[in-house]
């Protein structure tokens, strides 16, 4: 049998269980590894969490809904939501609570559920608000930094100390 | 830290003495942790990245269990190094070829390991031999326990742990099992099986590991949920539908012996003497070949080899393996010819009974 990507030998006989249907792919053992390629199979699997997404999205909003919506952007970390559908990874822990209208169909899709269930941690030395302060404050301070805005950025260092010293002995 | 070779040839759970290690070769558990006072790696830039590395892995050292631990800066190995660990499945292709500030704990029998920006701030696994997931289970709720002393988690009382992807969050924690299924395979049994699978959400990959190019009818089966079920029943999720492959995987087995024995010794025959007169083999072919071994060995169709063996040839015929074990780096062709000589030193058969066919 030959490889269905050149003309070589076939000599892996996978069984590719990433679409919607099983199939059979033959293949060279050069083809073969770049088809294995766990790097690929990752752009796979993003690719597919953005196809749910966008899927989930067209229905029941205008073009124009999805283009407002592309420009919301998280007050904590400053990730869009264009940049979160692009890339497939959310920017802090508060984009669960800003986009939760938008993600939670997907949550839906992925788990079947929105309740978490089972272990929670024991110990939370920084307050909820702090952790977003902090998160916000990194964020000013990278700016100032770009900026060569020094003063500024110290002035956010110390900050940003306060609250960590805050939350803990 | 240098990397330099571990005490054990290679990690117990490769060693194939655990629980159904005939068909099981390992079992694991991750979890995927955020620390709450940073931004998502992202949104990271290089500055915050190298502030998560040494708050993070400052505090890990400070744990009871990090006295037995080696730590890694990742950032600082040269590629040979990483690809080593990436092959003895102590970190993930992804943090050995993610950029800036990373690193990982790695526990000296390396039974753990705890990776620091991956996908998210903190990736904790745990491995054993075979079948063994309570093992596995309560080493990590220990070690996770350990971990939340020292940092604070991104929680959320809704969704659980957060984490960089919504595909891991709720428990963020992945139960897989590493499966060796070469009859289901040769009987072609192997896609209605998977097909199954899917269909109660647990995920199969048709590859030797995470982050592994290395392959040879291995198959690792998931859970694909995260959210809305707790860490005992994903445990179980996966747990419940093992011992039911093991048996298609046991009766394909016994199947073949009946059906076609003559064939099957004639393949399995064949594929050691390959392995042991080769010039030059790619790591593709030992993979393939050493499959089939491994079903021979295990079938008794070969006797003068263990599964222990076969288990350390499929990490040491790795890339990075052969470069450390030569002690200099090698191009392709050059590690093609020294995976030939490495087999043939492994698998010289005593005198006399060299295989025939
Ligand atoms: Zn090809
Ligand atoms: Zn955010």
């Amino acid at each position: 049998m030959k490889c269905q990507r050149c003309d070589k030998q076939a000599a892996f006989h996978i069984t590719d269980l990433t679409g919607e249907t099983v199939s059979a792919v033959h293949l060279c053992p050069n083809c073969a590894k770049d088809y294995l390629e766990p790097q690929q199979a990752k752009k796979v699997e993003t690719s597919s969490l953005m196809g749910m997404l966008s899927k989930q999205l067209k229905v029941g909003q205008t073009a124009e809904q999805l283009a407002a919506l592309d420009q919301k952007v998280c007050p904590i970390c400053g990730i869009s939501f264009f940049e979160f559908r692009k890339q497939g990874r959310l920017g802090c822990p508060h984009d669960y609570t800003f986009f939760h209208e938008e993600l939670e169909p997907l949550i839906v899709n992925i788990h079947g559920v929105t309740e978490h269930k089972g272990k929670t941690p024991k110990h939370s030395s920084i307050s909820n608000e702090a952790q977003m302060q902090l998160i916000q404050l990194r964020r000013q301070m990278n700016e100032a930094v770009e900026k060569e805005d020094y003063e500024q950025a110290t002035h956010i260092r110390d900050l940003i100390r306060q609250l960590e010293s805050g939350g803990r002995e | 830290m240098k990397v330099d070779h571990f005490p054990n040839p290679v990690g117990p759970w490769m060693r194939g003495n655990g629980p159904q290690s005939d068909i099981v070769i390992s079992s694991r558990v991750r979890l995927a942790r955020n620390v709450a006072e940073f931004p998502f790696i992202m949104r990271c830039n290089e500055f915050d990245r190298a502030n998560i590395e040494a708050t993070v892995s400052r505090r890990l050292r400070e744990m009871p269990v990090a006295s037995t631990c080696n730590y890694f800066n990742v950032a600082t190995l040269k590629a040979v190094d990483r690809q080593y660990l990436v092959e003895r499945q102590l970190i993930s292709r992804e943090l050995s070829e993610n950029q800036g500030a990373r690193g990982v704990l790695v526990d000296r029998d390396e039974n753990f390991s705890v990776m620091i920006n991956e996908e998210d701030h903190l990736r904790i696994q745990v491995m054993r031999s075979g079948l063994d997931f309570e093992g596995a289970f309560q080493q990590i709720e220990a070690l996770d326990d350990a971990i939340d002393e020292k940092v604070c988690y991104a929680f959320h009382s809704q969704y659980g742990y957060l984490t960089a992807c919504p595909t891991n969050v709720g428990t963020g924690m992945r139960v897989s099992v590493m499966l060796h299924l070469p009859a289901l395979v040769l009987t072609k049994q192997i896609e209605k099986v998977f097909r199954s699978l899917q269909k109660i959400n647990l995920a199969v990959r048709g590859l030797y590991g995470e982050g592994s190019q290395a392959m040879g009818d291995f198959y690792q089966i998931s859970n694909q949920i995260t959210l809305g079920r707790s860490e005992y029943e994903l445990i179980k999720q996966v747990g419940d539908v093992v011992p039911v492959i093991i048996s298609y995987e046991r009766k394909a087995r016994h199947f073949l012996l009946q059906d076609s024995r003559d064939d099957l010794q004639r393949q399995v025959r064949k594929a050691l003497g390959t392995l042991q007169k080769a010039g030059q083999i790619s790591s593709e072919e030992t993979m393939h070949l050493l499959s089939k071994v491994r079903l021979g060995v295990n079938l008794g169709l070969i006797n003068d080899l263990d599964i222990p063996t076969i288990n350390r040839l499929f990490v040491y015929t790795q890339p990075a393996h052969l470069q450390k074990m030569r002690g200099s780096e090698m191009d392709t062709t050059q590690r093609n010819k020294a995976r030939a000589v490495y087999l043939h030193s492994q698998l010289e058969l005593p005198s006399g009974d060299a295989p025939q066919s």
